[in-house]
């Protein structure tokens, strides 16, 4: 559906003109003015992505390199590569990526994925009004603002919260899970709010499967896993690179749930990425280390996207 | 062997019953937990029954200092960022569904690099440029960023919804002599009515939940939006009232949550999930 298919039928990709014919029969403009006409209309779009996403990230490129503060310096000077080295010697910094790194893998790539997968699957058997209960519940909390989301499950993880209500009843022992296991219960509380995305994109891509391939299968005797395994897995393996770079891309950038829940504490210790970054610019009045972060994030970012375009390509 | 099929089959599905509601009672935990707090006198952290259904939460709340003024904030923020990514979007698409041109391969490919690019990493950069062009603590200036971050994705969903209507009403309409501007508005968007209900009902439930943003670029508290305002609950009034705190959540949650259903409604399930990720 994009570009790839713009050669349609009948149109000889050999031919040097740069337009196709008109349909009409009409005085034809020269070719370059024409083409200007047509782009005519994309211009406000790009004006305005030039000015507030291409300038952003351009100065984001440039303050990297400089030692700008947020108070009380008439001049910022370039510095090179001296907030990148700060950061490689940073514990604080260390501490972030690795963090950024659990709550990716756990939250993204085990959690989101793998559940939203798991309901994807059961709905396909389920009986119609759990199907719609389930998914209108799951759904709900993607849809939820996301300060309404972190203070949610702030409220769930909290000591005297939901979670240790139900601990208490069963006779198991509770704890203080936003000061004992932070990183845990905001990755718990990404999962709760990213699901509904994967469920969805793998309801979509479940749904492609013809059915005679399963109940072949079904009648021959594989079991549930099997099939899953050896033949559900494999027809959406696409969807799953697809969803897997979509998830880990929205979950590097999450900051609103983490920053209600934990603001990043205590010590640090759900401190991802984002939060790093903000906490060195704002806090800490240090706009070029920040942003040295920033960049690294936004390459990290780039990385995965070029890598999601790529499967989008051999898709289309 | 078709009966022992059939069992097999009755039993997965209630099987799969039992999962799924497993699930589905994890996930409501949270949610049991705003509706219930709202109408509880005595409100905490923790799901229970409320001592007596009151309304009195909400009218603590329902006043222009903590509802009605943020929530009109956001409105003029997401509703003109809303308008502005819709109208551009469209604009662009057109082009880029209508004629061939060896530009918009490269153009569609950079725009879908920028929708996945986290737009969070940028907000610092962001800040620093706002103050140097007195675009800080601005309407204008977070309506126009709200918009850029937003545009690509909008273009990129607003191009797939074009290229499902077909050309020839556009041909006939081009022989009459009708210029592309106006056989965009006057032929293509009404055939695409629920692609463009799509896109506009996304844009806005993005940036209505958009935390970020408006926490940056935004310094006065009258132009704070819901998104930050409901921190002031947490500020420094002392005790948190939780009761006030759920039922705010509830009325700053629920025209998404609107949106959401009117849409899929019309447009069955998972929307413009499927159309967007396989492009």
């Amino acid at each position: 559906m994009t570009a790839a298919s713009h050669a349609g039928p009948g149109v000889a990709p050999a031919a040097p003109d740069p337009g196709p014919p008109e349909p009409a029969p009409r005085p034809r403009p020269r070719p370059l003015r024409r083409a200007l006409t047509r782009a005519l209309p994309v211009t406000p779009a790009l004006v305005v992505l030039l000015l507030f996403l291409a300038g952003p990230i351009a100065y984001c490129a440039y303050l990297a390199f400089t030692d700008l503060q947020l108070t009380g310096q008439a001049h910022s000077s370039f510095v090179g590569f001296a907030n990148f080295r700060r950061a490689f010697q940073d514990e604080r910094f260390l501490n972030a990526v690795w963090l950024t790194l659990v709550f990716t893998v756990l939250s993204s790539l085990v959690g989101q994925n793998t559940l939203g997968l798991a309901l994807a699957a059961l709905m396909r058997r389920a009986s119609k009004p759990v199907r719609t209960l389930t998914g209108g519940v799951v759904i709900t909390a993607w849809v939820l603002p996301e300060v309404v989301a972190g203070f949610l499950l702030y409220a769930f993880f909290r000591r005297e919260g939901t979670l240790n209500a139900l601990l208490d009843q069963l006779h198991l022992p509770s704890q203080n899970w936003l000061f004992t296991l932070p990183i845990l219960a905001v990755s718990f509380a990404n999962v709760w709010r990213g699901t509904a995305f994967s469920m969805l994109v793998y309801s979509a891509a479940l749904g492609e499967i013809p059915k005679e391939i399963t109940e072949a299968a079904e009648v021959d005797g594989a079991s549930g896993w099997r099939r899953m395994w050896h033949i559900t897995l494999p027809m959406i393996r696409r969807s799953i690179g697809t969803n897997l770079m979509l998830n880990t891309l929205q979950t590097l950038s999450v900051f609103g749930l983490i920053w209600v829940m934990t603001r990043g504490g205590p010590g640090g210790r759900s401190q991802t990425l984002p939060l790093f970054m903000y906490e060195q610019a704002f806090q800490n009045s240090l706009i070029g280390y920040g942003t040295a972060v920033a960049l690294l994030l936004l390459l990290v970012g780039s990385l995965f996207s070029v890598v999601y375009l790529r499967l989008l390509r051999t898709e289309v | 062997m078709p009966r022992t099929l059939a069992a097999r089959r009755t039993r997965h599905r209630l099987a799969a019953d039992a999962g799924l509601l497993a699930v589905a009672a994890a996930f409501a935990l949270p949610l049991l937990w705003v509706v219930l707090s709202a109408l509880d006198r005595h409100a905490d952290l923790r799901v229970k029954a409320p001592d007596g259904l009151t309304l009195d939460n909400f009218d603590a709340v329902l006043n222009a200092d903590v509802t009605f003024t943020p929530l009109l904030n956001s409105l003029i923020l997401c509703g003109g960022a809303t308008l502005l990514t819709v109208g551009c979007a469209a604009l662009a698409a057109y082009p880029l569904s209508r004629f061939r041109s060896r530009l918009n391969r490269p153009f569609l490919l950079t725009i879908l690099f920028a929708t996945s690019l986290p737009i969070t990493a940028i907000m610092v950069p962001v800040y620093a440029l706002f103050v140097q062009v007195n675009l800080i603590d601005t309407r204008q200036g977070t309506i126009l960023f709200f918009a850029a971050s937003q545009l690509p994705f909008a273009i990129w969903l607003m191009k797939n919804f074009m290229d499902g209507v077909p050309k020839e009403l556009e041909e006939a309409a081009w022989t009459d002599g009708a210029s592309s501007l106006q056989s965009l508005v006057r032929i293509v968007l009404p055939l695409m009515g629920p692609g463009v209900a799509v896109v506009t009902v996304f844009s806005f439930v993005v940036m209505w939940g958009n935390f970020f943003v408006p926490f940056m670029l935004l310094l006065s508290p009258d132009q704070m939006p819901a998104a930050v305002s409901i921190n002031e609950f947490f500020g420094n009034r002392g005790m948190v009232a939780y009761g006030q705190l759920a039922a705010f959540s509830v009325v700053y949650s629920t025209p998404v949550i609107l949106l959401y259903v009117l849409v899929a409604r019309r447009l069955g399930g998972g929307f413009a999930l499927g159309g967007a990720v396989k492009g």
